[in-house]
C-alpha cells in the first residue's frame, strides 16, 4: 500500500518560503489570498499489516518524517 | 528492442556531417550501430574533440619549470608550488544548461570541476566562478541570475569548498545565453597525482557512485549547438540533477581509495559519462576496455545500450585497480555507503568493447574514437564593425558637466557595483584558508597541512610551513568585442595585475573560451585572434596555460554573445607579510599612482569600450585601451618588489571606471561585518590637461593605485623611478568624503553615499 | 584537553574544528566517526558544522539517528560539554539535547557573513572567558539558520540565563537589522538548562586566528578550556 505524508510548518513558525509564494501569486494579480503555507509531501511504499504499518508511520512521522517543534504532519494510507 | 536505421537525418540530428559519417565508416570498416553513432557524435562533439579550435590552441605556452602534468594531457593541470606540493586547478563552463534550467545547471557545472581536480588526485579547496548575463532590468535575466547563483551556492556549500571569488557582467549580448564557468583549484603532494589511464591488461574496471538514469542524455553534443528558441522549452529534460552530498562523498571515498595504491587509473565521467571515460582511459594508456552494461547500476528500467552509455547522470567515476585489490573498492565503498560495481576490465586490444547480456554492442578503436576527431581549420574574416569601431573618436561625445554624479552612477553600475548579493550567498571561508575574502583584487587562499589528500601511511605527509595562492579570474568582453586580439590580452593583464596587487607572482592559467558559431567566418575570426592575444598575453607572465575549455555556439536568435575567453589565473605569495588588499588603511597615507595618468598616445584617452561610455553615454564602440605587456610587467615587479619592501599598505588595480571608480573603490569597500563597512575617505587632485571624463574614467591600462605611510613616499617613489615605472602623488587618505580634482573641476561625495550607491545596486536591481 | 569531533557524512567544518583545538591551541582532537559507537575518552564533543546527509529531510534531521549519538546523549547526560557549531546546533536541536529547531533564514538565501554577537550569559561553559562587556566578531555560514521556539520555552531560556549569543550590530544594539537570518529574540546560540549542552549558529573555529582577520572566536574555545581545567582541578582535589 502506499503512505501519504504531509508535512507543514505550524502556523505560529515564520514561513519565510510561504510568504513569497504569496508575495509573488499577489503580484502575478492573484486576488484574496489568506495564506500561503509550503510543506513537503513524502510518498512511501509500504508492505504489512494496515494497523501496524499506520502504528510505525506514525512514530516515524513523530521521530524522524516531522520535526514536532515547527511541523505537523497528516499521514494518509492507501 | 529494435533500434532506429542509420538514415541522414539520424545522422544530422547527431550533429554529424556526411564526411565525418564517411570517416567513421572508414575507421569501424563498417556501418555503425545506433549506439556507435551515439558514441561518435559525442566524442566528435566540440566540448569533447575540440575539433574546431585544436590546431589554435596548440599556440599557447604550456610549459614551465614548474608544469608537472601539462596542457591536454589529463583532466587538469598540475603546477608545482614547493616542498613537494602541488596544485590542479580548471576552468570549465556548463553555458548551455544553465540557459534551460539555471539551478541545476550552474550547480552541476560546479559538480562537474570539482570532479575534474579530485580525478587527479587532489583535494579540491577552492572554487570560483565568472558568470554572465543580460541586463538586470529584464525579469528573465533576473531569474537566470537568481537561479545560477543559487545553483553554485547550493552545490559548493553543501560540497564543502569555499567560493572565494570571481566576476559578474552584464551586457545585453548575453541575454537568452548566460555564461556560467566555473572553476575549481586542489591540492595534492607530487607523488599523488594519478592518471586517466586504463593500465594493466586484466586490471577490473569499477563503476562508482549512484546509478545511471537518463539525465542529460547527450549533453556534450547539445553544448556544441546553437541555442535556438524551442532548444530551451525541448531540452529541459536533457538537464542533469546534480547531489552535492553524494559528491562529497565519492570525493572522500576515491581519495582514500587513492590512498591505498591499488588504483590504477581513474577518471570522472562528466560529459559523455560512461562513453568518455571509458575510451579516454583505454587511449591514454594504449590499452583497450571491455565492460557488460548488464553490471551497471541502473536507476531507470529498461535503459538501452545507448542510453546507458550516453548518460550524464552526475557524480558517476570509473575506476581501474590493480588486480587482486579489488576488495579495497569494496571496503571503501561500503564504508561510506556508496553503490559501486565491477563492470569490465582493461584488454591488449586497442579497442573499445561494450556488451550487453554478454552481446557485443560498441566495438570501436579506442585511440582512433579520441584521437582522430576531425580537426577543422575555419575560414576567418574580419568583421564588418571592427571598421566602424577603429573609426570612432570622442568628437561627438560631451565631456562630462557633473562627474559627482556620473561617478555614483558608475559605482552602480551592475557590472561594476559590489557583487555582495552574490558571494554573501557562497560559503567562502569553509575549510579555514581565507584570508582575503571576495572584494579585494583577488582572493588569497591559505593551503595547511589538512588540504593534503591522506597518503598510504594514513598521514598527510612532512609538515610544511603553510602556503599562500591569490587566485582571480577576469576577462573584460567589451574589449575583446572592439579588439579581439587586444582585448584578449588586456584580459590576461588584468589578471596578473590583480595577482600583482595582492602579493602574488603567477604560476599558470586556465582559460574558458566562450564563443558563437565558428562557422561563421566574422565569429570564428575572434576566437582565433583571442586565443592569439591569450598566448602572447600569457607568454609574457610566464604564466603557461595549463588547461581549459571551450564552448561554441553561444548565441540565441538576436545575435552573437561578445567573445568571452574567460581568464583565471593562479599566484603564489612567497611571505604572509606580503599578502596586500585594495582599500586604504590609514588616516594620513599617501596615494600614488604607479603607471601614467592617461595613455597620451590613445586617441581615445582609455575611454574606448570604457563603462563610463557604456553606461553614461550608451555608447559600446571605440578602440579600447592599449596593452602594452613588457609595461605591465614591469610594473607588476615593480609592484611586488615595493611590497616586498614593505611598503605598500594597499593596492588597487585600475580597470572598469578608470582611477575615480578604483579610489573609490579603495575608500569604501573594506566590510568588516554585516551592515558595517570600514569607510574611509582621501583627498586627491589628478594632474593632466586631457579631458575631465578621461582623467576620471578613462580607463588606460598598467595602473594600480596604491597607499604607502607617509614616511615609505620617498622611498615609493625612488624605487618606481630606478624600475622604470612613472608614479604620482595623488594626495592622502582620510576624512569622511572622497574628493578629487582634475581639469579644475573638484567633486566631493561622502563615502557613505558612495558606499551605499555601490554595495546596494545589485540588491535594489533584484528587489 | 581531548576532543572528539563528530564526522557525519559531508560534514564540512570538521577539519576546521580539530585545526583549532589541535593547531591554534595545542590540545588534543581527533575525529570520530558517526557510525561508531563510542567516543572514548575525551574531555569535550565538538558537533561540527556542515551539510550533514546533504541536510536532506531537515538539517540535522538524519545525523540525529546516527549511532555516535546515543554515545553523545549518554556523554551530555553525565555532565560532559558538547557544543554544536552550525549544522551541529541544527542536530543537537533535532536530537532534543537543545530546545527549538532552526528552520529557512527569513531571506530565503544562504548568508556568509561576519556578524557582532553578545553574549547573554558569562555563567556558561561556553561563554565564561569573555571579557565582561566585549562584543565578539564572528562569521556565519548558513541557509537555515534562524531559531525558532514557542515564547513559553523562549521565556523559560531567558529566565534560566541560557541565551549564549545574541545577534546584534557593531554598537552592541540588538535590532532587526543586525538579525542576518530571523532569528527569534535575535538568538544566536543556547545551551540546556544543565549548561552543559551548547549550540550556536556563528562560526568560532573560523575566526580564531589573526591571520584570518578575526580572533574572538577563540574566547569560546578558551572558555571551554577553562571550565574543563576547573573540573579536572576540583575532581583532584
Amino acid at each position: 500500500m502506499k503512505a501519504k505524508i504531509t508535512v507543514t510548518p505550524k502556523k505560529a513558525v515564520l514561513d519565510p518560503q510561504g510568504k513569497a509564494v504569496q508575495n509573488a501569486l499577489e503580484q502575478m494579480g492573484y486576488k484574496g489570498l489568506r495564506g500561503v503555507h509550503v510543506g513537503k509531501y513524502l510518498e512511501i511504499e509500504v508492505e504489512g499489516d494496515r494497523e501496524t504499518v499506520k502504528a510505525q508511520l506514525e512514530e516515524a512521522c513523530r521521530k524522524l518524517l516531522s520535526n514536532p517543534v515547527i511541523e505537523d504532519f497528516h499521514l494518509v494510507l492507501e | 528492442m529494435t533500434e532506429p536505421a542509420i538514415t541522414p537525418e539520424l545522422i544530422q540530428k547527431h550533429g554529424l556531417t556526411p564526411d565525418e559519417f564517411a570517416r567513421i565508416e572508414t575507421i569501424l570498416g563498417r556501418r555503425p550501430n545506433y549506439t556507435e553513432l551515439g558514441i561518435f557524435s559525442v566524442m566528435w562533439s566540440e566540448h569533447c574533440s575540440y575539433k574546431n579550435t585544436r590546431p589554435l590552441l596548440k599556440g599557447f605556452p604550456t610549459k614551465s619549470e614548474k608544469i608537472l602534468v601539462g596542457a591536454g594531457e589529463e583532466n587538469a593541470g598540475i603546477i608545482d608550488i614547493g616542498d613537494g606540493l602541488a596544485i590542479a586547478f580548471k576552468i570549465e563552463s556548463h553555458n548551455h544548461p544553465s540557459a534551460v534550467e539555471p539551478f541545476q545547471g550552474a550547480a552541476t557545472g560546479v559538480g562537474g570541476i570539482i570532479r575534474d581536480i579530485f580525478t587527479m588526485g587532489a583535494r579540491p579547496i577552492c572554487a570560483l566562478n565568472s558568470l554572465r548575463f543580460g541586463e538586470l532590468t529584464s525579469p528573465e535575466v533576473r531569474r537566470l541570475f537568481t537561479g545560477v547563483v543559487s545553483g553554485i551556492a547550493h552545490y559548493g556549500n553543501c560540497f564543502g569548498i569555499p567560493t572565494l571569488a570571481g566576476e559578474v557582467y552584464f551586457d545585453k549580448s548575453y541575454e537568452g545565453n548566460p555564461l556560467v564557468n566555473a572553476f575549481c583549484l586542489g591540492v595534492l603532494r607530487h607523488e599523488q597525482i594519478a592518471r586517466g589511464a586504463a593500465k594493466g591488461i586484466g586490471n577490473p574496471v569499477f563503476y562508482v557512485g549512484p546509478a545511471t538514469g537518463r539525465d542529460g542524455l547527450a549533453g556534450a553534443a547539445f553544448a556544441s549547438q546553437d541555442l535556438t528558441e524551442e532548444s530551451a522549452e525541448g531540452q529541459r529534460g536533457a538537464v542533469q540533477v546534480g547531489d552535492p552530498f553524494m559528491e562529497k562523498l565519492v570525493m572522500e571515498a576515491c581519495l582514500e581509495l587513492l590512498a591505498t595504491g591499488v588504483v590504477a587509473g581513474i577518471q570522472d565521467m562528466g560529459a559523455a559519462g560512461l562513453t568518455c571515460s571509458t575510451c579516454e582511459t583505454a587511449a591514454r594508456a594504449g590499452t583497450g576496455i571491455e565492460i557488460e552494461l548488464t553490471k551497471v547500476p541502473q536507476r531507470a528500467p529498461n535503459m538501452t545500450s545507448y542510453e546507458i552509455m550516453l548518460s550524464e547522470s552526475q557524480e558517476r567515476m570509473l575506476i581501474i585497480v590493480n588486480k587482486g585489490h579489488e576488495a579495497a573498492v569494496q571496503k571503501i565503498f561500503d564504508k561510506w555507503d556508496l553503490p559501486w560495481a565491477e563492470i569490465g576490465f582493461v584488454t591488449d586490444t586497442g579497442r573499445m568493447i561494450v556488451r550487453n547480456h554478454g552481446e557485443v554492442v560498441v566495438d570501436i578503436p579506442a585511440k582512433k574514437l579520441t584521437d582522430e576527431a576531425p580537426l577543422y581549420t575555419r575560414d576567418s574574416r574580419e568583421p564588418a564593425y571592427l571598421a566602424a569601431v577603429r573609426g570612432f573618436t570622442l568628437a561627438g561625445v560631451p565631456v562630462t558637466k557633473n562627474p559627482g554624479a556620473d561617478l555614483q552612477a558608475l559605482l552602480a553600475w551592475p557590472s561594476i557595483a559590489s557583487k555582495n548579493w552574490v558571494y554573501r550567498q557562497y560559503d567562502y571561508m569553509v575549510r579555514n584558508g581565507t584570508v582575503v575574502c571576495p572584494g579585494s583584487d583577488a582572493a588569497v587562499l591559505r593551503i595547511k597541512q589538512d588540504a593534503v589528500p591522506v597518503l598510504p601511511d594514513g598521514t598527510t605527509g612532512p609538515a610544511f610551513e603553510d602556503k599562500f595562492i591569490a587566485l582571480t579570474v577576469d576577462c573584460n568582453a567589451t574589449y575583446v568585442y572592439l579588439d579581439p586580439y587586444e582585448g584578449s590580452k588586456l584580459a590576461v593583464a588584468e589578471a596578473a595585475r590583480n595577482l600583482a596587487c595582492s602579493g602574488a607572482v603567477p604560476l599558470g592559467t586556465t582559460d574558458n573560451l566562450n564563443f558563437a558559431n565558428p562557422h561563421n567566418p566574422e565569429l570564428f575570426y575572434q576566437l582565433k585572434r583571442s586565443v592569439e592575444g591569450l598566448a602572447e598575453g600569457c607568454r609574457a607572465f610566464n604564466a603557461p596555460v595549463t588547461g581549459g575549455n571551450v564552448s561554441l555556439y553561444n548565441q540565441n536568435p538576436s545575435g552573437p554573445i561578445d567573445p568571452t575567453p574567460t581568464v583565471a589565473m593562479v599566484g603564489i605569495i612567497d611571505d604572509p607579510k606580503h599578502i596586500t588588499t585594495q582599500w586604504f588603511k590609514d588616516e594620513g597615507d599617501v596615494v600614488i599612482l604607479l603607471g601614467n595618468i592617461v595613455d597620451a598616445a590613445d586617441p581615445l584617452l582609455g575611454l574606448g569600450g570604457s563603462a563610463y561610455l557604456q553606461s553614461l553615454h550608451k555608447l559600446k564602440t571605440g578602440t579600447p585601451p592599449r596593452c602594452d605587456l613588457p609595461t605591465e610587467v614591469r610594473l607588476h615587479e615593480g609592484l611586488r618588489g615595493m611590497i616586498r619592501q614593505g611598503w605598500i599598505k594597499s593596492a588597487h588595480d585600475c580597470s572598469e571606471g578608470g582611477l575615480a571608480v578604483a579610489i573609490a573603490e579603495s575608500c569604501i569597500s573594506q566590510q568588516t561585518g554585516r551592515s558595517t563597512p570600514r569607510l574611509i575617505g582621501a583627498e586627491v587632485e589628478i594632474p593632466g590637461d586631457q579631458r575631465l571624463d578621461a582623467l576620471l574614467f578613462g580607463e588606460s591600462q598598467a595602473r594600480i593605485v596604491i597607499s604607502v605611510n607617509p614616511s615609505d613616499v620617498d622611498g615609493t617613489l625612488a624605487f618606481a623611478r630606478s624600475a622604470g615605472i612613472p608614479a604620482n602623488r595623488l594626495g592622502t587618505v582620510g576624512g569622511a568624503r572622497l574628493t578629487i580634482r582634475a581639469a579644475g573641476t573638484t567633486l566631493a561625495t561622502e563615502t557613505n553615499v558612495l558606499h551605499d550607491a555601490w554595495w546596494n545596486a545589485i540588491a535594489r536591481a533584484m528587489e | 584537553m581531548n576532543f572528539a569531533v563528530l564526522q557525519f557524512p559531508a560534514s564540512n567544518c570538521d577539519q576546521d574544528a580539530i585545526h583549532v583545538l589541535k593547531n591554534v591551541l595545542g590540545h588534543s582532537a581527533r575525529l570520530v566517526w558517526h557510525k561508531d559507537q563510542s567516543l572514548g575518552a575525551v574531555d569535550g564533543v565538538i558537533v561540527p558544522g556542515g551539510f550533514s546527509y546533504g541536510d536532506y529531510l531537515r538539517t540535522g534531521a538524519i545525523a540525529r539517528f546516527s549511532p555516535i549519538m546515543q554515545a553523545v546523549q549518554q556523554f551530555a547526560a553525565n555532565g560532559g560539554l558538547v557544543l554544536g557549531i552550525c549544522n551541529g546546533f541544527q542536530i543537537l536541536c533535532e536530537a532534543g539535547l537543545l530546545p527549538g529547531a532552526l528552520i529557512r533564514n527569513r531571506s530565503l538565501q544562504f548568508r556568509c557573513e561576519n556578524v557582532f554577537l553578545k553574549p547573554g550569559s558569562s555563567h556558561t561553559p561556553f561563554t565564561r572567558s569573555i571579557p565582561e562587556g566585549a562584543l565578539l566578531r564572528i562569521p556565519i555560514a548558513h541557509g537555515e539558520g534562524c531559531f525558532y521556539a514557542d515564547d513559553a520555552t523562549l521565556d523559560q531560556i531567558e529566565r534560566e540565563d541560557r541565551v549564549l549569543f545574541r545577534y546584534v550590530d557593531a554598537q552592541g544594539n540588538r535590532s532587526e537589522e543586525s538579525n542576518p537570518n530571523g532569528s527569534v529574540r535575535n538568538i544566536a546560540g543556547i545551551c540546556n538548562t544543565a549548561r552543559n549542552v551548547g549550540g550556536m549558529m556563528p562560526h568560532p573555529e573560523r575566526a580564531s586566528e589573526p591571520i584570518l582577520g578575526m580572533a574572538d572566536g577563540r574566547w569560546i574555545f578558551e572558555s571551554i578550556l577553562a571550565e574543563l581545567a576547573e573540573r579536572q582541578k576540583s575532581r583532584a582535589a
